[in-house]
């Protein structure tokens, strides 16, 4: 941004249409994966209530049909990931927060910034157009799996197949534009005398997590493009004729785990940043969790095969990949424990943002620990593609996607739109939305357990599955769905509310020690005016000794 | 304690069973360790009075504590669990026994066929019976099974075995099992493959020696046809 600019766009069109300003870009990631979260809501809500109710017409969707029960779980899962968290998680946050919080006035490639918010638009149109073709949209699972995925006449979806998969890459090049900025931008543009240990987690995390991208992305471009021509020109990399249909599974998952680690990072990276504000605590083990963030991502290189454990592949292989994949509790133990010890001697506050971090930490351990069965390779043979492997990463995606971003937006939503979100309001939305989750997911461990699996959607056909009991399980994790689903009520008031008349929000409204507090409270166009801020210490010198008058200690305050 | 939730049928369905019960001992123990700390500090360390500040640590020297016990634990379980996992895993899935009988598992967009060696007891001779959708076996027999799909990729699962196993088209891939419990259980398609994935079931009979020869002579088709009739598939 040259100085003569710092007023910025004021026509409606340049400013909030073609933006080149990182937080319009940021608001337009945020409400487009809110958006896309209500779609993938009202898909989980259509299979779940075909699965409680079998075969009657659900309000609100009419009947689903075999086809459209494969196509609903196929784009809910590719939604919720590719269209939700993603966005969310990393454009959202990481356009939002990094140019602030290091203390600059934009991206360092603004033009670029706004292509990938382009790009993603375009995969979204591209991904509802899949739904409206002939035979539909695609229906073979998130995971794509040829020579289901690559032939029309297994999958019966010759349209929905080759759109579905334009969208995923199309959605994947918008995140290579976004990633390439956002390493750039935090590489070169921080403010005077922020040292690398000076950057604040989530910063590192979001950093972290487009490095995994673009490493692991590599591999799925590659296959994707392979499976598309497969898909219209007839090629055959992945069919037993001319290629094999496992290749797929290595290249997709290559990428689909260090991806678990993309969305997972910037999730820890916002309960971090809250959970320092609200105990007043200096981070412990600054050093040490970035450390295991970076151990955590290159193990998460050497995992993949652990989804591959009874497909095919040589059984001895399984040997190996258990062995990394249990390996990988010890990082990700060691941030979850430098989460909780932080905590230690706090003086804990629990604002709504707190409710959600803390919430994160909670439900994540759950999502952790059930991993184990799945990773050792002997138990995994039973629970592969149950319900078991559903709900345990659910207990993931979950606290990733939904609690981090409501933990991030109920954060930093004073400084996104200046006004305050109500607390009573933000408290019933917690509790309703952690208590339904619970209720839909813990049932679904014990079907899996039952022996219950995946993308069924008529559990009546297999008479051992066919139990008053098991349907009981069913109807009351439908109904949970339900309740969460509703709980979001308050949220969307209090969130379109607050946003025009709440409380007018101060510049530092938690009294909190990063630079984007240090902005006005919604930041202008250049976000500092100015002068942009200097940095002289860390971002969690909470309750310092050598600090007399005030338990925090902003970054850019000289000594 | 996964036998309270479904019955087990195979010689290996109790080792299986085994390691998650010691999965879960071993891991909820430090579930639920963690989660009690860490509401206790939540509760303890709440609404301190406003002159009270929060204790300045950097994390060093504390970390031993907080960090380096917990993190030898943590490698002293993976090595157990990693142990346990792998000689489940070989024994299921590598170390295949000598077989008494061989069957062949053919999965199709959407059906199973079974070939059963017949009254010879040889595969791929004259007598061998072929059923859709059934699979006869005889209890306390080992049996070796050759998986093959037709089209795309299947899954050969009964869960009352703990028994996964991808079929993937052009390959034949053979693992074993050995029933130990008589009665009548669901076979699933555990991967999806198409619109019918939802239907693609089959009924595993696990016989006595006695019934299973009766069947092997006189092989009728125990339902009424190759699916239930209260399915159907629309375009």
């Amino acid at each position: 941004m040259s100085d003569h600019d710092h007023h910025g766009p004021t026509n409606f069109w340049s400013k909030y249409v073609f933006p080149l300003d990182h937080k319009v870009i940021a608001m337009q990631y945020l409400f487009t994966g809110m958006f896309m979260a209500l779609v993938g809501g009202f898909m989980a809500y259509a299979f779940r209530m075909q699965l409680a109710f079998p075969g009657e017409a659900v309000p609100g969707f009419g009947t689903v049909s075999p086809q459209n029960y494969n196509s609903l779980i196929t784009n809910h899962g590719s939604i919720m990931i590719f269209w939700v968290a993603m966005p969310v998680l990393i454009a959202a946050l990481g356009n939002f927060l990094i140019p602030l919080m290091i203390g600059c006035d934009d991206m360092v490639f603004p033009r670029l910034n706004r292509l990938s918010y382009q790009v993603f638009l375009l995969s979204i149109v591209v991904l509802f157009a899949s739904f409206f073709v002939q035979g539909g949209g695609f229906g073979g699972a998130w995971t794509s799996y040829p020579p289901l995925s690559n032939n029309a006449d297994y999958n019966l979806t010759p349209l929905g197949a080759p759109l579905w998969l334009l969208a995923i890459a199309l959605e994947i090049v918008a995140f290579l534009l976004g990633g390439i900025n956002f390493i750039t931008t935090v590489m070169n543009s921080r403010a005077p005398g922020m040292k690398m240990y000076d950057i604040p987690m989530v910063i590192w995390m979001i950093v972290i997590a487009c490095i995994l991208f673009m490493a692991s992305v590599g591999p799925l471009i590659a296959g994707s493009i392979m499976l598309l021509f497969d898909q219209t020109i007839g090629t055959k990399f992945f069919t037993v004729e001319g290629g094999d249909p496992l290749l797929w599974q290595h290249l997709f998952w290559f990428f689909g785990h260090p991806e678990v680690y993309v969305v997972v990072l910037p999730a820890m990276g916002v309960v971090i940043e809250i959970i320092c504000t609200f105990s007043r605590k200096k981070l412990f083990g600054y050093k040490g969790i970035l450390y295991t963030t970076f151990a955590t991502g290159i193990l998460s290189f050497f995992v993949w095969a652990h989804h591959q454990f009874v497909s095919g592949i040589d059984p001895r292989m399984a040997n190996i990949f258990s062995v990394t994949t249990l390996l990988i509790s010890i990082p990700i133990g060691e941030m979850m424990f430098a989460m909780i010890a932080t905590l230690y001697g706090g003086a804990i506050q629990l604002k709504t943002p707190m409710l959600w971090a803390l919430a994160f930490i909670a439900e994540f351990l759950l999502g952790g620990v059930t991993g184990i069965y799945l990773g050792a390779s002997g138990t995994d043979i039973y629970f592969h593609d149950t319900y078991f492997v559903l709900a345990h990463f659910h207990y993931t995606f979950f606290p990733i996607a939904i609690i981090g971003t409501f933990a991030a937006v109920y954060y930093w939503f004073p400084k996104m739109f200046g006004r305050m979100m109500d607390e009573t309001l933000g408290k019933i939305h917690f509790w309703g939305t952690i208590i339904s989750f619970n209720c839909i997911f813990i049932p679904l461990f014990f079907l899996g357990m039952a022996g219950q699996h995946r993308r069924i959607y008529d559990y009546r056909n297999f008479p051992d599955l066919n139990t008053p009991e098991m349907q009981d399980w069913r109807i009351f994790a439908t109904i949970s769905l339900i309740c969460l689903l509703v709980f979001q009520l308050p949220f969307l008031y209090n969130f379109f509310i607050s946003m025009f008349r709440g409380e007018k929000a101060p510049a530092n409204p938690w009294n909190s020690n990063t630079l984007e507090w240090l902005a006005p409270s919604p930041p202008p166009h250049g976000n500092f005016g100015p002068n942009l801020p200097d940095c002289y210490r860390g971002p969690y010198e909470y309750s310092h000794p050598d600090r007399k008058d005030s338990d925090y200690w902003p970054q850019n305050e000289p000594n | 304690m996964l036998e309270y939730f479904i019955p087990r049928a195979s010689s290996y369905a109790v080792d299986i069973d085994n390691l998650f019960s010691v999965i879960t001992w071993i891991v909820g123990f430090w579930f639920v360790l963690t989660q009690l700390a860490f509401l206790y500090l939540i509760v303890r360390y709440q609404k301190r009075s406003e002159d009270q500040k929060s204790i300045y640590m950097t994390g060093e020297g504390h970390e031993k504590h907080w960090i380096h016990i917990p993190h030898y634990i943590i490698i002293v379980c993976d090595v157990v669990l990693i142990y346990g996992a792998i000689v489940v895993w070989n024994q299921v899935k590598i170390n295949l026994p000598e077989a008494d009988v061989k069957i062949r598992v053919i999965s199709q967009q959407w059906a199973w066929t079974f070939v059963h060696p017949g009254p010879d007891g040889v595969l791929d001779t004259a007598d061998d019976i072929k059923t859709i959708d059934e699979l006869h076996v005889e209890i306390d027999k080992t049996y070796h099974y050759e998986l093959e799909s037709k089209d795309v990729l299947h899954d050969f699962s009964v869960p009352v075995f703990r028994l996964k196993q991808d079929a993937v088209p052009g390959r034949t891939i053979t693992g074993w099992f050995k029933p130990t419990k008589t009665g009548e259980f669901d076979i699933q398609c555990a991967e999806m493959c198409g619109i019918a994935h939802g239907i693609m079931v089959a009924r595993l009979y696990i016989e006595d020696a006695a019934t299973h020869q009766a069947w092997v002579s006189n092989p009728v088709p125990q339902l009424p046809s190759s699916q239930p009739s209260n399915l159907t598939i629309s375009q």
